[in-house]
């Protein structure tokens, strides 16, 4: 009888800081007026492939079921088409939800491993930080050799396709003034210490 | 007088999407239109940068922004709907969230730059359309394309979140432009459906999908040409056609251009300068046969 576990969790459970911080973020303020309506889930086109769909994280995330929510593949299927935002009854910007769910998981490293999407943005970060712009063909290659090598196999007949059209281009292309863009990049380094006087 | 724009590029346009830069140069320049290259700009960010930190994305982007506030042109034209949003929701996010808002600007005057919020992003759809106007567009039309049947086909982030030049949920844009270069535009109820945009590359099946869903409505509503507006759209539709067809078992494909390239065929220019040559699903004579051969003159 000792193998008996609880299947529903209590409000106890779930993380007190979850929705404050979600809801800090600039467009997610007004998560609390979802009323359920399903109406985010119902214009997804991707919700068929989520295992849990939008409405459902929406009344997780404000509950503070952080765990199920970063368990969940729903945000790394979001490729924030806005659908939802535009429609949503009560004027809740759900694609910034997802945005706010997608760099908390980033943050504290709460993600599906291997996750090809994740990978893509950590490398598109690295790339714009260090040259201003970005090259596709240098993404995609990394986001192949970091993920599934095999995948640049299957690429081959579409970039030799790319080549022949001119529209592979190797050279990565870099800004003049990469210290202006690191200057504004590490400003939140400093914030902190130049708001206070300010107070 | 001579209509001037602060043109930002973005990067795909440097890479794949080298044809919807050359196409947009050719015909605005055949309107009489200058377009001022905003000198060093940099990667918008797109939906990854987003993706890892909010605050950082909105600087990155704003960087842009005050860039084009130097310009006598406060008007910031781009013809990538991914830096469009982008540019846009910089731009609005900092005058909706003050907080927001003072955080991008200092730390944009740590780097010596300054953004006094009076660069407004436009789309080059919307100047093409609403700013040189159709009659303009008409007086050059040299090659009426009336054998055209177009599918238009806008894409998510031209219409969404924000768009302020046509309807949000069946825009007619490029419909109507479409006439003026005497096209027959067809009922496209996907015309804002998306694409799968950077999915394509993290969940292939995923988002061959959703191309495959626009395509195929593309054909049913008897369309033999799909115009789009975006870069990376137009990658998605344009160059997994043969991977669509062996994963769904249902040959789908379809040429697909940008519309500035159609604009220009009708302005009677050479398919080359448009970059014609470097979209997948296009065939030398292809303009001949279906499009140009027994078309009413």
């Amino acid at each position: 009888m000792d193998t008996t576990t609880r299947h529903i969790k209590y409000q106890a459970d779930c993380d007190p800081t979850f929705a404050p911080a979600i809801k800090s973020i600039p467009g997610c303020e007004k998560l609390d007026s979802c009323i359920q309506c399903g109406t985010c889930s119902g214009i997804c086109p991707l919700s068929i492939y989520m295992d849990m769909p939008p409405r459902r994280i929406m009344n997780l995330v404000r509950y503070g079921f952080k765990r199920e929510v970063m368990n969940s593949n729903t945000v790394w299927l979001c490729s924030a088409c806005y659908a939802c935002t535009v429609e949503c009854p009560r004027q809740i910007k759900v694609t910034d939800v997802m945005y706010a769910l997608k760099q908390m998981a980033i943050k504290e490293r709460l993600y599906p491993k291997r996750f090809p999407m994740v990978v893509l943005a950590n490398q598109f970060y690295k790339m714009v930080r260090h040259r201003g712009r970005m090259n596709e063909i240098h993404l995609v290659t990394r986001l192949y050799l970091l993920t599934n090598w095999l995948k640049l196999l299957e690429m081959a007949r579409l970039g030799i396709e790319l080549i022949r059209r001119g529209r592979f281009s190797v050279k990565p292309d870099n800004i003049e003034r990469i210290g202006e863009l690191h200057a504004i990049l590490d400003y939140e380094k400093h914030y902190p210490e130049k708001e206070a006087p300010a107070k | 007088m001579k209509r001037r724009y602060t043109y930002f590029p973005g990067c795909s346009i440097l890479g794949t999407g080298r044809a919807c830069e050359e196409s947009t140069r050719a015909v605005f320049a055949e309107l009489g239109v200058e377009l001022d290259d905003l000198d060093d700009w940099n990667c918008c960010g797109a939906t990854a940068y987003m993706s890892v930190d909010e605050h950082k994305a909105l600087a990155l982007a704003a960087r842009n922004l005050a860039l084009a506030d130097t310009r006598e042109c406060a008007e910031l034209t781009t013809p990538c709907s991914g830096c469009y949003l982008v540019l846009n929701k910089t731009q609005r996010y900092m005058e909706e969230y003050p907080r927001v808002g003072d955080k991008v600007k200092c730390a944009l005057k740590d780097a010596g730059l300054n953004y006094t919020g009076r660069v407004r992003v436009r789309h080059m759809l919307d100047i093409l359309v609403h700013d040189i106007g159709l009659d303009e567009v008409r007086k050059h039309v040299k090659r009426p394309l009336k054998n055209a049947k177009i599918a238009p086909y806008y894409g998510c982030q031209t219409v969404r979140p924000y768009l302020d030049f046509d309807h949000q949920h069946y825009p007619m844009t490029i419909d109507r432009l479409a006439e003026a270069l005497g096209a027959t535009p067809t009922h496209f109820p996907l015309k804002t459906r998306c694409c799968g945009g950077s999915q394509m590359g993290t969940l292939p099946n995923v988002a061959q999908r959703l191309c495959y869903a626009i395509l195929r409505e593309a054909r049913r509503q008897g369309a033999n040409l799909i115009l789009s507006v975006c870069p990376l759209c137009h990658f998605n539709l344009d160059s997994y056609q043969p991977d669509i067809k062996s994963r769904f078992g249902e040959d789908v494909s379809i040429t697909t251009m940008y519309y500035t390239q159609l604009v220009g065929l009708a302005f009677g220019m050479d398919p080359e300068t448009l970059g014609l040559h470097r979209n997948m699903t296009w065939d030398g004579s292809w303009l001949e046969r279906e499009i140009l051969a027994g078309a009413p003159a």
